[in-house]
This record gives structure tokens, sequence and C-alpha cells, in this order.
């Protein structure tokens, strides 16, 4: 289990999303990712994509206009 | 359905996040085939994007409507960066443009490849769309569907589960994947059928885009761009091109440089990221938009934009504001102009 970071600011949706995609397609189940986007669509998109991919998003929070996600990768559902 | 000894069939959508990507998913499902979903990001998708800028559209609710249509659904959603690979599309489309400058038939071949491509990749059997016949004057006409199958290299593998009867069977029909009386036979402009499809199958929130969901249907957009590569000199684009043609007035007095003014604050927020990049001006005696000059601003030409800036700040009919003008390279200078009236930007300078 290792914790990763992505830095996806100055990107607007979906890039936010695919760039979340791809990196966690490199992780494994149990690693965490935590990501900065500086879009705010970003706090509706990427649980979108965590529910329906079956990922958990155990926290997110906005702060000084950068919106911070942490994610568990789970077992591809 | 239980697919006594042959494994269940799978198919990969085309969700684009409107309706008839939905509907045609949804029939497909229904007949017991696995399916999931791709969505191709080209970088023209008018989504998210403008909703992120706009302050004033920062209330409404934002959502990726292809993401909905796959959590609606319960399928999984694979969205693809195809932002590089897309520039050919758009700069040399074999098929030539429809109305404004999108490149609707070369671009869904496209797509429908990249589609073959990953049912390569992933074992899956099929790939469906929402076409439909007769729907769009460039994409979706009946003598278009044969060309998309054909140089997608999808061949029959394509299925379009609202028009199927309207087309020849498909592999998918063949192998008794899929049941053809139990697809459509829907054709035209007529949204009627596909509402009524929704209403039937309990989808009331889908999307119902105004103006498309593509920037490059948009004939205001599509005019920017053209003059963007007029003035150039060339036809080519970045990712920061597309993004700020999306975004504030463009006013271009010259050929050799234009102004980028924002409309609001959330624009101006936006186009503040650029300031490194991009001459810029912003109003300092009155509340006023933020503007980049795109192009090579001499003295003479920056106190021009300044003026024009002038204008679109709250001192607009005094007889002198002061702006901040600012270099790419940090160098910031302090001018008094006096506002352009209304009448001296001229009409033909607005893009
Ligand atoms: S509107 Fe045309 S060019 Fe734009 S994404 Fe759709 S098919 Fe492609």
């Amino acid at each position: 289990m290792s914790h990763h970071q992505l830095d996806a600011r100055r990107m607007f949706c979906p890039m936010p999303v695919i760039r979340t995609q791809n990196k966690i397609k490199e992780l494994h189940p149990g690693d965490t990712l935590e990501i900065v986007c500086t879009d705010p669509g970003a706090l509706s998109d990427i649980p979108a994509w965590c529910r329906i991919n079956g990922h958990t998003v155990l926290e997110m929070h906005e702060h000084n206009d950068e919106v911070f996600l942490t994610i568990e990768v789970c077992e591809e559902i | 359905m239980v697919w006594r000894g042959m494994s269940q069939p799978k198919a990969i959508s085309l969700i684009s996040g409107g309706l008839d990507s939905l509907l045609a998913t949804k029939v497909t499902m229904d007949q017991g085939v696995h399916v999931e979903g791709i969505n191709f990001y080209t970088g023209f998708c008018v989504e998210g994007h403008t909703h992120a800028i706009r302050k004033q559209d920062k209330a409404k609710p934002k959502r990726n409507n292809a993401l909905w249509v796959a959590e609606t659904l319960g399928i999984k959603l694979h969205i693809i960066d195809i932002v590089e690979e897309y520039k050919d599309i758009l700069l040399n489309p074999k098929h030539g443009y429809g109305a404004n400058m999108n490149p609707c038939l070369d671009c869904k071949i496209f797509m429908v490849h990249k589609a073959q491509q990953w049912i390569n990749e992933n074992g899956f059997d099929f790939i469906i769309t929402g076409e439909v016949v007769g729907q769009r004057p460039m994409s979706q006409r009946k003598e278009t569907m044969p060309i998309i199958s054909r140089e997608s290299g999808a061949e029959d593998r394509l299925l379009r589960p609202l028009s199927a009867k309207n087309l020849p069977p498909t592999l998918a029909e063949r192998e008794g994947w899929i049941k053809r009386d139990q697809l459509y036979g829907f054709n035209g402009r007529n949204r009627k059928p596909q509402m009524e499809l929704a209403e039937h199958f309990g989808f009331t929130d889908y999307a119902k885009p105004a103006g498309g969901c593509c920037f490059l249907t948009d004939e205001n957009y599509s005019a920017k761009l053209v003059d963007l590569w007029q003035a150039r000199g060339h036809r080519d684009y970045e990712m920061d091109d597309i993004m700020l043609l999306k975004v504030g007035r463009h006013i271009r007095p010259s050929n050799h440089f234009k102004l980028i003014i924002g409309r609001e604050e959330g624009e101006n927020k936006f186009l503040q990221g650029y300031t490194k990049t991009y001459t810029s001006i912003k109003t300092t005696s009155h509340a006023g938009p933020l503007t980049l000059i795109d192009g090579v601003a001499n003295d003479a030409d920056l106190e021009l934009a300044a003026r024009i800036t002038a204008r679109f700040s709250q001192g607009k009919n005094e007889d002198s504001v002061t702006v901040e003008t600012r270099r790419q390279n940090g160098e910031t200078q302090l001018l008094n102009v006096k506002p352009l009236s209304a009448d001296d930007i001229k009409q033909e300078w607005y893009v």
C-alpha cells in the first residue's frame, strides 16, 4: 500500500478525471491517491467517476481556490 | 438473459452524454449484453470548461453528462484524451467541414476507429453508437453510415441500435448477440421517438444542450478559430488557444494583434493565469476587465488596446482612466488614457 499524488491544477474537466483514471491504472488496491485541482468541477466529476469504477473517495475539501481529493484504490468492479 | 454455452457478448458504447447514446446503450444492455462506455475528449467539448470559468454559472450544479449517463446506466466509462491526435482531424478533414468548423464525418470515423482499437485490445465483440439515419445533415445520413463503418475499420462490428432497422444487419445481429426485432428504425430529425423511448425507460433528467456539445458547431467559436489562423498565417493550435477562444470578448483592431477582454470576474480570474505568457492590461483607477494581448503590440498598439480596455471599465465615460500594462517579462507601465467611444470601436474589429 502506498500513497501517491497527482497535480491536476490549471486543467479543466474532464482532464483531471482523465489524469486520475490513467494514474489509477498504475496503482494497486489499497493504494491512496491525493489529487489537487483548480477546476471546482472536479468535486463532482471525480467522485462520479469513482462511484462508477468502484473506488472510494476518502476525503475532499476546497482551500484557497484549490480542490483536494483523496481516493482509495479498490478492486476493479 | 443467460448465454447458454457461450460467453456473454461485450460491447463498447460511444457515450457523448446526450440522449441518443444513452438510449442506444440501454437498448443493448436490455438484451443481456455487457456494455461499457467510451468517451472521447477532443478539447472542443463544451462539457465543463466554460461553466468552470464563468462565475455566474458556478451557482448552477455542474455535472459531466457522459459520467452521468454511465452512472445512470450502471456501466463503466473510459474517458480518452484525443486532443493531440484530433488536430489532424480538424486541420485536414478528408470529408470537409459541416456548417461551421465541425469536421463531423472525419471525427465520427476517427472515434469509431479508436473504439475499434479498444475492442481489439480488450476482447470486446462490437461497438454501438447512438447515430440515427437522417438526423444530422453532415455525419448522420444514410450514405454516411457505411462510410463510417468502412473507413473506421469497424465494418460490421458497428451497430446503431436506434436506427438498425434502416440499415443492413450487422455481426451482432447475425451472431444472435442482439435480436434485430428488438432494435429500432428511427429516421430523420424528429426527436419525438427518442423522447418517447426516454419516457418509457423513465429517463427524465438527461442533457438537452441548446447549442450542442461541441464548440466546433458554434458559429462564433468557428469564426474566432478561423480568425486566429488567418492572423497567424498558419493553421495550428495549442490547448491554450482552444481555451482562450472560449473566453472573453475578442477584438482585433489590426491583423498583428487582438484583445481578449474578460467579461466578468470569473473570466478575469481565468485570464489572470495567462499574464506570464501574454501582455496584459488592467484598469487601476476604476473597476474593469483584464485584457490579454494576443500577438505583438508596439507602444501605439498598446495605447489603443488600453483605450479599448478602458471603454469596458466603469470609467468608460470619464476623460481619463489609468491602466497598468504588463509585458510577458514582467515589465509594467502605468498609462492614463481616454476611453475609446463606443462608435470608435469598429464593428469589424469584433471577432
Ligand atoms: S459535433 Fe461533430 S466534430 Fe464535434 S464532436 Fe460531434 S461529431 Fe465531432
